[in-house]
């Protein structure tokens, strides 16, 4: 592939620039006109010289544009956000800033009737934005040259007509290409600066996140997802992430510890127990697809039945809780509660394991696959009827009383300096060092003998055997260890959710906790990372969620989602080291011979 | 198996197979072998295409089951693991190389210390020092094969975007971090040109001269007859020769096996096989 620096629109670069810039401002400025005439769209975006809603979004988008235009003007106090240097980091944030506003204008349109509902306010924002990414076209951008463009693909047509106007669009007129730039090496900074700004970075990540899991209504959310995933983009492009990134690698103590502290803070931010209720099951969710990481991620054993394991789990911390439906009138104290379900959890893996795990690639995941439904099944037949009272069948165990650690009540709300924290934020804080334990297992396992050996079976089991790694037991292993872990989340999980019941533990279902939400939060986060199945798991539980009015389509959309991350970005939305040489590496021939030559299984297997 | 001219083994027998047989149904791909490998030597399997050489390799490995007869690795019987015949001391490369593509270059030979450690979960997870000490003592013994090889340079590169020559040498590397008494090389010159092969001949004295047994399959002549000092040929399966460098050369049923019965062949063809 061939590349060229040069505009698509061909004006002279200055002009560009400062066409470009004006928009920008001029768009974050429209955001302090009125939009729409009435309050009835959610936001109430009236007025005039304070921006709401989607408005915020538009404003911070042009910002962002401005910025990243002026930086390019090498302004001493702006250059450090675009570093790596090139214009398509600005294009990228001019198009997240267009589509915002377009999403607002068209979402005021069919939320309200018709473009008549369409203050001067809202069309200049439109149009300025419009103008922002003309100019962004003007300047010289990373582009493949048109000669080294291949034949048309006419696949498209089968998207219709306008998916294939797109396509011609992205790849014939654009031709945006990526343009290794190296960075020119950071400025030398003291460390406590350094650390100051890792601080800093997770209060904005803190806030961005925070913003994103308060917006109230599915536009709002909508808008947040359009403009951060651009504006990541863009600050990928201008090598503004890569600095950061670097700054963390070199301080990682420092900043693992921001992280948590970022979202331990989180609680502190809210003022209801609305959304910290959603953050507790989010880092459930999480903490359960970072175990299935282990499993898939770094041992490659395909588990489409995990969501069995949170399951035994939180049944277990259900029986042992106290709860007046359990046949067993026990209460654990906690921490007996989560060695009960993560041991039951673990010798469930271990059960399952044992016979499956001699087999390889899809029947395993068919195996797993039949055994996550077994469990649900079992679950709902342990009812007295069909078979022994433990369960209460379908009914499932209800009233889980509040977890009491150390005399804490966890149910109650407390005052930590000066902030009310409820149920759900006490919750969330016992979730989060729960997290944090699978986290510190993930990393140190992942970087030692053991996870070594899996990675080696993931590649290669036949060579890896060769090396002396007993193949099963080192399964087992993994195995055992993501369903202890999952199992470690279902004790908090049964409580936060006062009662358990066999269908919250499906293999697919349009709402998070499932089997097929768990593997795809693995999948589009990163295979084998620590913060890729947290991201994931994040985006996976909070889209459906707060995208409650597509319903019927969700799933849907969550598949066309999923088949066009998969087409631009196969190595997950956070690639660890080797997926992005995987995926995106020219391959030097090296596996001349087929596969095959050498038998791959046993004989007699 | 008849003419055994083979000199008798000087040092003590590392490695004892007798009558191995494996059929696949009704096609017998290794019909009752016996071979025996001391310390110390170097010994070669040469063969047509498809006469059982890896089939052989793979039953002595524990990959595969053989239908019959015993392979033992000083004097005890090898358990038919893979992982096993590692432990016990025998080490092998694969005719296609297989190494953990995604793996660096350190990784995969890191992975070949695995059974000469013994760290597992909660000592990765507590990592104490005797953890410590075991990873630093791994890393180091790692590096030094791969200085041993020449691959110290590359070693934070992945092995997949290794050259051809630098993968297969890895795979030998990797093979060695198991501190094997005996090292299994199949085809270890496949695809290298001349002056790659006679670096691996090289590669191969200086493994011996750490002491470590070999046997090693290969097509290329002049290869196996510098190196090794026992050759056995086998042919459908069977083993028709084994002995020095002349014994293997000059026997009929070898160029026969090789070139066909000389009935309208010439005798120039015979010669230039011969050197080949």
């Amino acid at each position: 592939m061939t590349t060229e620096i040069t505009p698509v629109i061909p004006v002279p670069e200055r002009a560009a620039r400062v066409f470009t810039a004006l928009a920008a401002v001029a768009t974050a400025g429209t955001a302090l006109t009125a939009w729409t005439w009435t309050a009835d769209f959610p936001g109430d975006l009236t007025f005039y010289g304070s921006p709401a809603g989607l408005q915020w979004l538009t404003l911070t988008g042009g910002l962002i544009t401005a910025v990243l235009t002026l930086a390019r003007y090498g302004i001493p106090g702006l250059r450090w956000t675009s570093p790596a240097g090139g214009n398509n980091g600005i294009l990228l944030a001019a198009l997240g800033t267009a589509a915002v506003s377009w999403f607002a204008i068209i979402a005021i349109a069919v939320d309200l009737g018709g473009l008549a509902n369409l203050e001067p306010g809202g069309w200049l924002a439109g149009l300025t934005s419009l103008l922002a990414v003309t100019g962004a076209l003007g300047l010289p951008l990373d582009r493949r040259t048109a000669d080294s463009l291949g034949k048309p693909n006419y696949w498209w047509l089968l998207a219709g007509v306008v998916g294939y106007a797109v396509h011609h669009l992205i790849t014939r007129t654009l031709r945006l290409a990526k343009i290794e730039r190296k960075l020119p090496p950071a400025r030398e900074l003291p460390s406590w600066a350094e650390v100051l700004l890792i601080i800093a970075a997770f209060a904005v990540g803190l806030f961005a996140i925070t913003f994103g899991i308060d917006t109230e209504y599915g536009e709002l959310f909508t808008g947040y997802l359009i403009l951060a995933g651009f504006t990541v983009a863009a600050l990928a492009k201008t090598g503004l992430l890569q600095r950061l990134r670097a700054l963390t690698v070199k301080h990682r103590p420092v900043a693992t510890g921001a992280a948590f502290s970022a979202a331990a803070a989180f609680p502190f931010t809210q003022t209801s127990d609305q959304y910290t209720s959603v953050a507790a099951n989010i880092l459930i969710f999480a903490t359960v697809a970072l175990g299935l990481n282990i499993v898939v991620g770094l041992a490659g054993l395909l588990d489409l039945g995990y969501v069995a394991f949170l399951g035994v789990g939180a049944y277990a911390a259900a029986l042992v809780s106290g709860s007046p439906a359990s046949p067993i009138h026990v209460a654990f104290p906690f921490w007996a509660a989560a060695l009960t379900g993560a041991a039951a959890a673990m010798v469930f893996g271990v059960l399952i394991g044992a016979p499956t795990l001699r087999l390889r690639g899809d029947y395993l995941a068919i195996v797993t696959l039949g055994f996550g439904e077994i469990f649900r099944i079992t679950m709902n037949n342990l009812n007295g009827t069909t078979g022994p009272n433990v369960t209460n069948g379908s009914n499932g165990i209800p009233r889980i009383p509040d977890l009491q650690i150390l005399g804490f009540d966890l149910g109650k709300k407390h005052l930590v300096g000066g902030i009310e924290l409820g149920r759900f934020s006490n919750y969330y804080l016992l979730m989060l060092i729960i997290t944090a334990v699978v986290v510190l297992v993930f990393a140190r396992v992942g970087n030692s003998r053991i996870g070594r050996a899996w990675v080696a079976i993931r590649e290669d089991e036949t060579a890896a055997e060769a090396m002396g790694i007993n193949g099963f037991r080192l399964k087992l292993l993994a195995f055992a260890l993501g369903a202890c872990l999952a199992g470690l989340a279902g004790t908090v999980q049964a409580h936060v959710s006062y009662t358990v019941t066999p269908d919250q533990y499906t293999f697919a279902e349009a709402l998070p906790p499932n089997s097929a939400f768990l593997l795809a939060a693995v999948i589009l986060g990163g295979m084998g990372t620590i913060s890729g199945p947290l991201v994931g798991a994040t985006l996976l539980f909070l889209i459906p969620k707060k995208l409650e009015f597509l319903s019927n389509y969700q799933l849907l959309a969550f598949g066309i989602a999923l088949i066009i991350l998969m087409r631009i970005r196969p190595e997950g939305l956070i690639a660890n080291r080797r997926n992005q040489l995987e995926f995106h590496e020219p391959v030097i021939p090296a596996q001349s011979a087929p596969e095959d030559a050498v038998p791959l299984t046993k004989a007699g297997a | 198996m008849t003419t055994t001219t083979a000199p008798a083994p000087t040092g003590t027998t590392l490695l004892d197979v007798r009558g191995v047989t494996m059929r696949f149904g009704g096609l017998t791909a290794v019909n009752n072998v016996d071979l025996t490998v001391s310390e110390g030597e170097i010994i070669g399997l040469i063969g047509p295409n498809g006469a059982g050489k890896t089939t052989f390799f793979n039953c002595l490995t524990g990959l595969y089951v053989p239908t019959e007869g015993t392979v033992s690795y000083k004097g005890n019987l090898l358990p038919p693991k893979p992982h096993r015949v590692t432990q016990a001391g025998i080490a092998r490369t694969f005719q296609n190389i297989r190494l953990f593509a995604n793996m660096t270059v350190l990784e995969n030979v890191l992975v070949g210390r695995h059974s000469r450690t013994k760290e597992g979960l909660f000592s990765a997870i507590l990592r104490g020092p005797g953890y410590r000490r075991a990873e630093s003592e791994s890393h180091d013994r790692a590096m030094e094969l791969l200085e041993f090889t020449g691959l110290a340079a590359k070693a934070d590169h992945l092995a997949r975007n290794l050259p051809y020559g630098e993968q297969r040498k890895l795979e030998i590397a990797r093979a060695l971090a198991s501190d094997p008494g005996l090292l299994l090389l199949d085809e270890p010159t496949a695809g290298m040109n001349p002056q790659e092969t006679r670096a691996a001949e090289e590669l191969v004295f200086a493994i011996r001269d750490r002491g470590i047994a070999i046997l090693v399959i290969e097509h290329d002549m002049r290869f196996i007859f510098n190196l090794c000092d026992r050759t056995a040929v086998l042919v459908q399966g069977q083993k028709i020769v084994e002995g020095d460098r002349e014994t293997v050369q000059n026997d009929e049923r070898v160029i026969t096996a090789y070139l066909g019965a000389p009935l309208e062949g010439t005798g120039a063809a015979a010669s230039t096989e011969a050197d080949q």
